[in-house]
């Protein structure tokens, strides 16, 4: 018998580090002859904590939302007599999410134990890898990665292979190949996910980048908000070290050198960017410079240098087994193979899924997503985070590649999906990302540092009720000068969000403008509450609780509001047991 | 910028005599033939004070020989730096996209009214400081936060309450 636990941050953070010390205390006293293992995430975070249990068969029976008391009962039964608790086991229709799915990237998550380089060996791991030396030159690398078609999974899509020829033409002696791991797009987390759960995957995708590039050295540049995957990536490095795969002459092949390290960023969006990533890891600001010269030419020290996101190279030595043609096999004409996304927001069943490039977004929010928390109405899917814009209701058939996405207004990114019921305020849904533009805008170009503020005030102006006449066409001409004014793509994309909604909700922002209301009853300033003549039967209970006193009335006759005295904190329509508190 | 003209006379007067420069010289020489570590440097040293004293950034100035006003470019350029004494309990409040769509607003002010400090604030018994970050990457269990390095999740105003609440309880018992 053998229990695994997901152990991935979201795990860790609905309990599951509990759960793992229950069943070993359990275990322990009964002295039971069990193997307890930890996994990834599975993707399927709104189950965890995820405890499977297989038996001697191989049979796997998966139990979810465990507690440690639940765990208790698991041991009890399951696996002192051999008894499945069924009630507590994953249902049918959560299952299916998987069979859904097509993983590539996502290939080991929440299957093998990411501490244990023998597991990823067991899946193939490291085979990729030893067939590029042994039987390929590194332009015949290149090459299957071309055919395969891959395209950055980051954001701006750029193909793979292009940017491995580039840096792989570059005459110099010393070279660098990086990983940017420091997913930025609030809202994002597939990467961390690898890092966590299949970190070798990324290891090998970096060798064979090392070696189709001619790099000796790579770096791995994480978030320092991530550290977990810190820790598992420096075991993975370790054991990876031990086992001859990093280190000189791998694979007995003479000549071929390379080794990883992994630098923990500090915490700045803009370091997404290309150059700026690179100023960061010599030191410095990370501040954004003029290209070319392009990091393939000049990049970390002024060597060449080529920069992958995980995603990406998580691909990569899948690719590399399984040949570039049945990668290409997948997905739509311009975008190949699978992409991973992240479904947060109002969603049934958020998580990570890895899905064929193409398929329509109403798929995936709703066939696998499971549709809106409550059954209450979609309005949109936010995607490309901070870079990008929100898709409305209307267009929910888009299939999900990266040209339908970018018509619409928004761009693939690296793969957020904030999806947004009636309840969601557009114009809020601006304001909160110009301020995270805002705060992350190096300051290197005027329009992006100044505009982003401006935006920002008109955007917050508006959510007060402040909102002129004019503000909408304010807001497009800025969007546009920043845009254009920016050098790079934190400032050239900020105003997306804007405009995207401007594009489809600009009926949203008209009611917030001209009505000063807010039809998703979102923005504080724009709501009154007030009491129903006809329904309140004077209990007086609202009374009681409204911590300003701002609600007056006898008992047992209706109560009315001091609209100058409301501070609006809902607590009068949460308490009153006849819905007579309206919020308009 | 921040610097110690007696604002925080009790918290921040780290003074020159009360701090540790052995295990600073430890981290410098570490890094000392590595080029472009001077964010490692900092981080590493952050560790140590839990935040970046103003003395401290000009001694590493000084031996890294890095003029100064690079060095305090840098620590004020990423969000991770410090260069105000923490709490012994630090909220990072999640305000990312997932977050915010399921309500972490509101979340803030519970936490800020609880606590009776704004965002960025440290409470006046050196408690807990109160920030806000982008994403954690627990985005399917949002609203979140992160206390030290521990995770929670799902939260509602009331749930965040009770966990600092109960924190402050613990913290009264002990002493
Ligand atoms: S566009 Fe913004 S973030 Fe990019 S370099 Fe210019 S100021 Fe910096
Ligand atoms: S919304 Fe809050 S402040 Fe306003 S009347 Fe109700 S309880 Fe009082
Ligand atoms: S948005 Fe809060 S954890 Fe990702």
């Amino acid at each position: 018998m053998k229990i695994v636990i997901g152990q991935g941050s979201c795990g860790i953070a609905a309990g599951a580090n509990k759960v793992y010390s229950e069943i070993e205390k359990e275990i322990g006293e009964r002295g039971l002859q069990v193997d307890v293992e930890l996994t990834g995430c599975i993707g399927m975070c709104f189950l965890e904590p995820i405890v499977d249990v297989i038996d001697e068969e191989g049979l796997k029976t998966t139990y979810v939302n465990v507690t440690p008391e639940m765990a208790k009962e698991i041991i009890e039964k399951h696996i002192l007599k051999n008894q499945a608790i069924n009630e507590y086991s994953i249902v049918a229709d959560d299952l299916s999410i998987l069979k859904k799915q097509k993983r590539v990237a996502l290939r080991n998550c929440g299957l093998i134990n990411p501490e244990n380089i023998d597991e990823y060996i067991q899946k193939g791991g490291y085979k990729a890898i030893e067939k590029c030396v042994k039987e390929m030159s590194p332009d015949e690398v290149i090459e299957e990665v071309k055919k395969s078609g891959l395209r950055g999974r980051g954001g701006a899509g750029f193909p793979t292979w292009f940017k491995w020829e580039a840096a792989r033409k570059s005459s110099d002696s010393i070279k660098y190949i990086v990983c940017n791991a420091d997913e930025g797009d609030p809202g994002a987390f597939m990467d961390r996910s690898i890092l966590e759960g299949d970190p070798h995957s990324l290891i090998e995708g970096m060798l064979i980048g090392g070696f189709a590039i001619g790099a000796k050295e790579g770096i791995i540049y994480v978030r320092a908000e991530y550290p977990l995957a810190i820790l598992r990536l420096k075991k993975a490095i370790k054991q990876a070290r031990e086992k001859g795969f990093l280190g000189t002459n791998i694979f007995g092949e003479e000549g071929f050198d390379f080794d990883l390290r992994i630098k923990a960023g500090a915490g700045a969006f803009v370091c997404g960017e290309e150059t700026a990533l690179i100023a960061s890891l010599e030191g410095e600001r990370g501040m954004p410079r003029l290209k070319p010269p392009f990091p393939a030419q000049k990049g970390y020290w002024g060597r060449p240098t080529n920069i992958n996101n995980v995603e990406t190279l998580a691909n990569i030595p899948w690719i590399l087994e399984k040949s570039g043609e049945v990668f290409s096999a997948m997905g739509t004409e311009k975008s190949k193979g699978t992409k991973v996304f992240a479904l947060t927001g109002k969603i049934k069943k958020g998580g990570l899924v890895e899905v064929p490039m193409g398929i329509p977004l109403k798929e995936i929010i709703f066939d696998i997503g499971g549709g809106i928390i409550n059954d209450r109405k979609f309005k949109a899917v936010q995607m490309g985070g901070p870079s990008g814009g929100c898709i409305p209701a209307q267009l929910i058939d888009t299939p999900v590649d990266y040209e339908s996405i970018t018509k619409t207004g928004a761009i693939m990114g690296s793969g957020g999906m904030v999806v947004m019921d009636e309840g969601t305020c557009m114009v809020d849904m601006a304001r909160f990302f110009l301020e995270f533009t805002r705060k992350e805008s190096c300051g290197k170009c005027i329009h992006c540092r100044i505009g982003t503020k401006r935006m920002l005030e008109i955007l917050t102006r508006i959510c007060e009720g402040q909102g002129k006449d004019g503000d909408i066409e304010l807001l497009e001409e800025l969007g546009i000068k920043i845009k254009e004014g920016s050098l790079c793509g934190l400032g050239q994309t900020a105003p997306n969000p804007v405009l995207s909604t401007i594009r489809y909700f600009r009926d949203e922002y008209e009611s917030h403008i001209y009505h000063k209301k807010c039809p998703a009853k979102q923005c504080i300033s724009l709501l009154t509450y007030s009491i129903l003549k006809e329904k309140c039967v004077g209990c007086g209970l609202c009374g009681r609780q409204c911590p300003v006193n701002a609600i007056e009335g006898e008992i047992k006759k209706s109560h009315k509001i001091d609209q100058e005295k409301c501070i609006k904190c809902g607590k009068c329509k949460d308490v009153c047991k006849f819905e007579a508190v309206e919020l308009m | 910028m921040n610097c110690c003209k007696g604002e925080h006379s009790n918290k921040s007067k780290l003074g020159m005599e009360n701090i540790d420069f052995k295990k600073l010289d430890l981290i410098l020489e570490k890094y000392r033939d590595i080029s472009g570590s001077l964010i490692s440097v900092l981080q590493e040293v952050q560790e140590i004070y839990s935040y970046l004293p103003m003395e401290v950034l000009n001694y590493i100035a000084d031996k890294m020989k890095i003029k100064p006003a690079k060095v305090h470019g840098v620590a004020t350029f990423y969000t991770q730096f410090r260069l105000k004494p923490v709490g012994k309990y630090m909220i990072m409040l999640c305000q990312g996209t997932a977050c915010h769509v399921n309500g972490s607003k509101a979340i803030e002010e519970a936490l800020s009214d609880e606590l009776n400090i704004k965002e960025g604030e440290t409470t006046e018994d050196n408690l807990f400081t109160l920030n806000n970050v982008a994403c954690l990457g627990c985005c399917s269990l949002s609203p979140v936060m992160m206390i030290n390095d521990e995770t929670y999740g799902k939260l509602t105003p009331e749930k965040a309450r009770k966990i600092v609440r109960e924190m402050k309880e613990k913290e009264q018992k002990v002493v």
